[in-house]
């Protein structure tokens, strides 16, 4: 009887959690294989998971065009800027807040100072007036440094520091190390898989912000990757008007972009499909220990 | 930090404590650095409120106009309309983030092999990684008006439907989006904290003759609720912001009605129309309220959960 129910029990289970895999997987499947369909088969809505008259032609059109480039290389330097400004300030704040309150008797105090800043803020405008006073409207400084100091990932790091017992500060200060020398030679080799997730947080969330690119630059050539594709996409919704009639529709310009648009995004989203799956679990242990605390 | 060195001082034993710490505090320099600058000016930025503001005249040169700004907030035709919107997108948002979650850890946590659920795991958590540029452009490619959806649709010889731009079906695009994206990550807290259950509960069951049903009912939920009820409770500070990263890149003004949010107001006020102070005033009732709630919520937190913010 038992064994009966636990049958039906796995089989609707597989069943269901198989129906939700091919659910969420088909609109991407769907998209990648428009990218690689004739334009026409594509506007036809003839293209279902397999590419129609497979061939590279939105890739080249993507390829060929400049502002791609410009904005591949502009999404770049704000990872290769941005992440080890991010991380510096993480590692060199987390660490102190890290002592107790025995070791560091500000801690309670610039605790708070930095976990107010998760409870309130100024809001869109005042920021953006702010670094506009600062000149940074339209540079690099606009994207890499505002979000520089993250409190959520400090707070992820604090509790990394945590965990290493305060015998070895003490064992290193004896010997006549400098706290800052414990700090990078003592405390960062210990927690390098920690320092890895941080790291790759950050990335990702360097990588793949469209918003701040598209408030804080003026001209497209600035934009990042991600606001690039963010304003193709507007750019062609706000066309909504002559996306309804369906005279409009048959327009060559309109009907060409399909495979192209297809093109760009799968374009957009492959660095980071290549390489989620292998750093998946890194994440999730940095999931898993932010959830427990903070 | 003026005033503990005055503390310090005062007292000899205050002074060699505070020298044996000054590295520390030399080390929180940068950070509090960055955190004055793009955290505190912003919140002190937030005078342009009470003021004329324009950005020649910039803060000590504008004039003060009192509560004028929020006068006019209120009497924005689409003020309420706004409100009414992202609470309900919110809400909705929040409570599905936290229901389709589970239900997919507690699936997944059933299932014996192995690989199947390697499998059902890494795609669940792949759009998390994506970006809303990418996930939009997905969605434009399914929804819009001669997308794959309607292709579908227009096949078995319905009429197409305009997806993006009807008040009906675009906030619900919004919000199963907003959760096909995100579920990844709370299964993950989920899955984590089903995995603390004790194998004994659910074999001692299974012998008086549980189904697996009852052995998820009556013992995997129970388990869990503390965290999912705490994340439900974390969850309030965010309830007016209902995700405008999402919202704008997929938006137009036939949709205003059903799905213009505070802070995408906000940003046509502001970035648009260079109503600068207005939009101000719009974004800092956003913040006091948010502060607000997220004050009540790490209070409940705290008191009921052992949440600690640090």
């Amino acid at each position: 009887m038992t064994r009966k129910k636990f049958s039906v029990f796995h089989l609707v289970n597989y069943f269901l959690l198989t129906l939700l895999i091919v659910i969420c997987i088909i609109p991407i499947l769907h998209v990648i294989a428009l990218s690689f369909s004739q334009k026409i088969e594509a506007v036809a809505g003839h293209v279902g998971l397999i590419p129609v008259g497979f061939n590279l032609e939105a890739y080249r059109y993507v390829m060929e065009d400049s502002q791609f480039w410009t904005s591949l290389g502009v999404t770049l330097l704000r990872v290769v800027i941005g992440v080890p400004v991010n991380i510096f300030l993480v590692v060199m704040t987390a660490y102190p807040l890290s002592k107790s309150n025995s070791r560091f008797h500000a801690r309670t105090v610039f605790s708070w100072f930095f976990v107010f800043t998760m409870l309130f803020s100024g809001g869109q405008i005042p920021l953006y007036m702010v670094i506009s006073k600062l000149g940074m409207i339209n540079s690099i400084w606009a994207l890499t440094l505002p979000g520089a100091m993250n409190v959520s990932y400090m707070i992820l790091m604090l509790n990394f520091f945590r965990g290493i017992p305060s015998e070895v500060e003490d064992a290193a200060i004896i010997d006549g190390a400098s706290q800052i020398k414990v700090l990078f030679r003592v405390y960062l080799p210990m927690s390098l898989p920690s320092l890895a997730t941080i790291i790759l947080f950050a990335t990702v969330a360097n990588w793949n912000v469209w918003m701040d690119g598209y408030i804080y630059m003026n001209t497209p050539d600035k934009y990042p990757l991600q606001t690039y594709l963010a304003t193709k996409l507007m750019e062609s919704k706000n066309n909504v008007e002559t996306l309804m009639t369906p005279e409009q529709l048959a327009r060559m310009e309109l009907v060409s972009e399909k495979t192209i648009e297809a093109a760009q995004i799968f374009l957009a989203a492959l660095p980071i499909m290549c390489v989620y799956p292998f750093l998946q679990k890194y994440y999730i242990k940095g999931i898993v220990v932010g959830s427990v605390k903070g | 930090m003026q005033k503990i060195r005055a503390n310090a001082a005062g007292s000899p034993r205050r002074l060699t404590i505070f020298k044996r710490e000054l590295p520390l505090y030399v080390m929180l320099i940068p950070g509090v650095v960055f955190a004055l600058v793009f955290n505190y000016l912003p919140m002190f930025g937030l005078v342009m409120a009470f003021q004329d503001f324009s950005p020649l005249r910039s803060f000590t040169g504008s004039e003060w106009i009192g509560l004028r700004n929020f006068q006019d907030m209120l009497a924005l035709p689409t003020f309420w309309t706004v409100v009414r919107n992202t609470l309900f997108i919110s809400v909705v948002k929040i409570l599905l983030r936290l229901l389709v979650p589970l239900i997919l850890a507690l699936l997944l946590n059933e299932v014996l092999n192995n690989a199947f659920k390697r499998t059902a795991q890494t795609v669940f958590f792949l759009p998390y990684f994506l970006s809303w540029a990418v996930m939009g452009g997905v969605l434009r490619e399914l929804f819009e008006y001669d997308g794959t959806v309607n292709a579908f649709l227009q096949s078995f010889g319905l009429e197409p439907v305009m997806f993006l731009g009807s008040n009906t079906w675009f906030p619900i695009i919004i919000i199963v989006s907003d959760v096909w994206k995100d579920m990844g990550y709370n299964m993950i807290i989920f899955l984590a904290a089903i995995t603390n259950v004790d194998p004994a509960l659910n074999e001692s069951a299974a012998l008086d003759g549980a189904s697996r049903w009852q052995q998820i009912w009556h013992i995997t939920l129970p388990t869990i609720r503390p965290i999912v009820v705490m994340l439900l409770v974390l969850s309030l500070g965010s309830v007016l912001s209902a995700g405008q990263e999402q919202i704008m890149l997929l938006y137009n003004p036939m949709v205003y009605e059903s799905s213009d949010i505070i802070d995408t107001l906000v940003y046509r006020l502001g970035l648009v129309n260079h109503q600068w102070s207005l939009s101000a005033a719009v974004g800092m009732m956003k913040s006091v309220i948010s502060f607000l709630l997220v004050v009540i919520s790490y209070r409940i937190a705290t008191k009921h959960f052992d949440y600690q913010v640090f």
